[in-house]
């Protein structure tokens, strides 16, 4: 077989000179792959371990694995047509990636969103987090070895599934949220499936906690694993649950309000230790307070227009398009040429279920933009990924890759 | 399966041997767990709870390639993963089968740039083809099945 051939390196350890430790190159030490294909990598990961027995002394991410070039495609496309593109970006956080490039375009024109749309796009990325770290839970938990978890959340996974596909006819790549409000508004089955949900979820949360949070085996395998100390955390960049596990209170829907987040009352946990288990805590918080903000936008959802009616920049109503000369020439116009934002650069930050996910527009005033950066936070973890992970057993670094919770396609694009 | 009772009541059924290997193979047919993007997150909702493709006989999603049957190629292959994704398809043994799933791995999707292979029959030979961007759950199993329906077709060429 010519593969099995091909899988035996024959390179020169030398060549790892600067990568690995002199230890390695003198042989002490051993240097080993891990991954692309792995079952715990989350995705398309791949990890050059140095071992020392079980140790692991350097760890060397290489990504682009699932490099898509999104970023590069997007400069060919109108504004509005790149909006799906983001979707396929951090594929567990659809919504949240629309969020941040709506609000980027919408800085760049200065263009006002209905209360309305605000709070149905908090109700809506909220179920997202809830929705990607359920998927967060179930893998991290299947990875230590509890199966059943996994089983579980997908389970109550399907029904947030469910109402994704009421709100926009697709279960996870919604493209739901549009410059300037929504692509349509919310049809009348969707606020009894959100309280139904509601309902059901905080005893299955219960359910997980049961599981997992005294189990002695998980405790074992994550308390005192992974420890980033508040420097380290702050001096690596990471954001999200990876700071606020090491005890920093920094949630930019608290420290930088965005789509009327400062309207809600929530919490924003912290952890104390720095470790696998308090980011575990922080994140099955997370999804209780997620709930609490669901159950608020829910609640006080004001009435009104779903998006906003700039008419150089959103599309008319449909209905107008028979009746209005103006209507069906913006139409056109924007269907065909795209809108055209004023010369400038911005750059927005939304609070992804990972961390800190940035949006960094510049235009040109043409119809397509000039630049599209992404800072994703699953990147910026990857390069602390090296940092957390010396010094554990090679067992231990599967617990690890899943307390950052990356998803390759975020860190790739 | 075209089983015919001719021996009465002795509990014995003749069937030609092509009918009883297809079926055996397509009742246990393990896919690799090969998740590249999004569609792998589709791929894990029918593995679990509610669509559940162990009933199709596939309960075990086998991370290494020596054991398993079928790699679902779930989501976009870039130019510096195909070399892997060909090299886990030559290390699979004998009979196996690929389902390409989703629009990506078809034919590049909406991804018609410089870094995504456009669609993976240019690596390795597909067998079914699964649209969606992704793909829902009912249409991979309803892909897997038409994969079943394919391999009871297959002839035994080599009786050795």
């Amino acid at each position: 077989m010519s593969g099995l051939q091909d899988s035996v390196w024959a390179g020169d350890i030398q060549q790892l000179k600067g990568l690995v430790s002199e230890r390695a190159l003198n042989g002490e030490t051993i240097v080993l792959n891990m991954g692309p294909q792995h079952p715990s990598t989350h995705g398309v990961l791949r990890l050059m371990l140095e071992l020392d027995g079980e140790t692991v002394v350097t760890c060397v991410p290489d990504i682009g694995y699932l490099h898509t070039g999104i970023e590069k495609n997007m400069e060919a496309k109108q504004y509005e047509k790149s909006i799906t593109m983001t979707d396929r970006m951090d594929y567990l956080n659809p919504m949240g990636n629309n969020l941040a490039y709506c609000l980027a375009i919408e800085k760049i024109i200065d263009l006002d969103v209905p209360l309305r749309a605000q709070y149905l796009r908090v109700l809506l990325t909220e179920l997202t987090r809830i929705n990607s770290h359920l998927v967060w839970l179930g893998t991290h938990a299947l990875d230590i070895g509890a199966m059943s978890v996994f089983l579980y959340c997908f389970r109550e996974r399907e029904k947030l599934q469910d109402i994704f596909e009421i709100v926009s006819g697709q279960r996870m790549m919604t493209t739901y949220f549009r410059p300037g409000g929504l692509w349509r508004d919310v049809p009348e089955e969707f606020e009894p499936a959100v309280r139904d949900f509601i309902s059901y979820f905080p005893a299955r949360i219960e359910d997980y906690e049961r599981l997992l949070t005294d189990n002695p085996l998980w405790l074992d395998r994550t308390q005192g694993i992974g420890f980033l100390s508040a420097q380290d955390a702050v001096a690596l960049g990471c954001t999200g649950p990876t700071l606020r596990g090491s005890g920093i209170n920094w949630d930019i829907r608290k420290a930088l309000p965005y789509s009327s987040y400062e309207h809600f009352e929530f919490d924003v946990p912290l952890g104390q230790h720095g470790d696998v288990y308090d980011r575990y805590l922080i994140r099955v918080e997370e999804m209780r307070q997620s709930l609490r903000i669901v159950q608020q936008a829910l609640d006080s959802l004001p009435d009104g227009p779903f998006r906003s009616n700039n008419r150089k920049y959103v599309p008319p109503p449909r209905s107008e398009l028979g009746t209005s000369m103006e209507a069906l020439i913006h139409h056109f116009k924007l269907w065909t040429e795209g809108f055209r934002p004023p010369e400038g650069e911005v750059y927005v930050r939304v609070e992804s279920p990972r961390g800190e996910l940035g949006c960094y527009l510049i235009s040109d005033g043409s119809p397509k933009p000039w630049r599209v950066h992404f800072r994703t936070p699953s990147f910026i973890h990857l390069s602390a990924l090296p940092h957390l992970a010396k010094g554990y057993l090679i067992a231990d670094l599967v617990g690890i890759i899943g307390t950052i919770d990356i998803v390759l396609g975020d860190a790739d694009r | 399966m075209g089983v015919t009772s001719k021996l009465g009541d002795l509990g014995i059924v003749t069937v030609r041997l092509e009918d009883a290997v297809n079926w055996a193979r397509t009742r246990a047919m393990w896919p690799m767990l090969f998740g590249l993007a999004c569609c792998a997150i589709e791929m894990m909702s029918t593995q679990a709870s509610v669509y559940d493709l162990s009933r199709f006989g596939m309960e075990l999603m086998r991370p290494s390639p020596r054991q398993s049957d079928l790699m679902i190629v779930a989501g976009r292959v870039s130019r510096k993963m195909a070399p892997v994704l060909r090299q886990l398809y030559d290390q699979m043994p004998d009979p196996k089968w690929v389902l390409s799933m989703g629009d990506c791995a078809s034919c590049g999707g909406v991804y018609n740039n410089y870094a995504i292979v456009q669609g993976v029959d240019e690596i390795v030979p597909v067998d079914v083809y699964v649209a969606g961007c992704p793909p829902r759950p009912e249409q991979l199993i309803h892909g897997i099945i038409t994969l079943h329906e394919r391999v009871k077709q297959e002839r035994i060429t080599d009786w050795a």
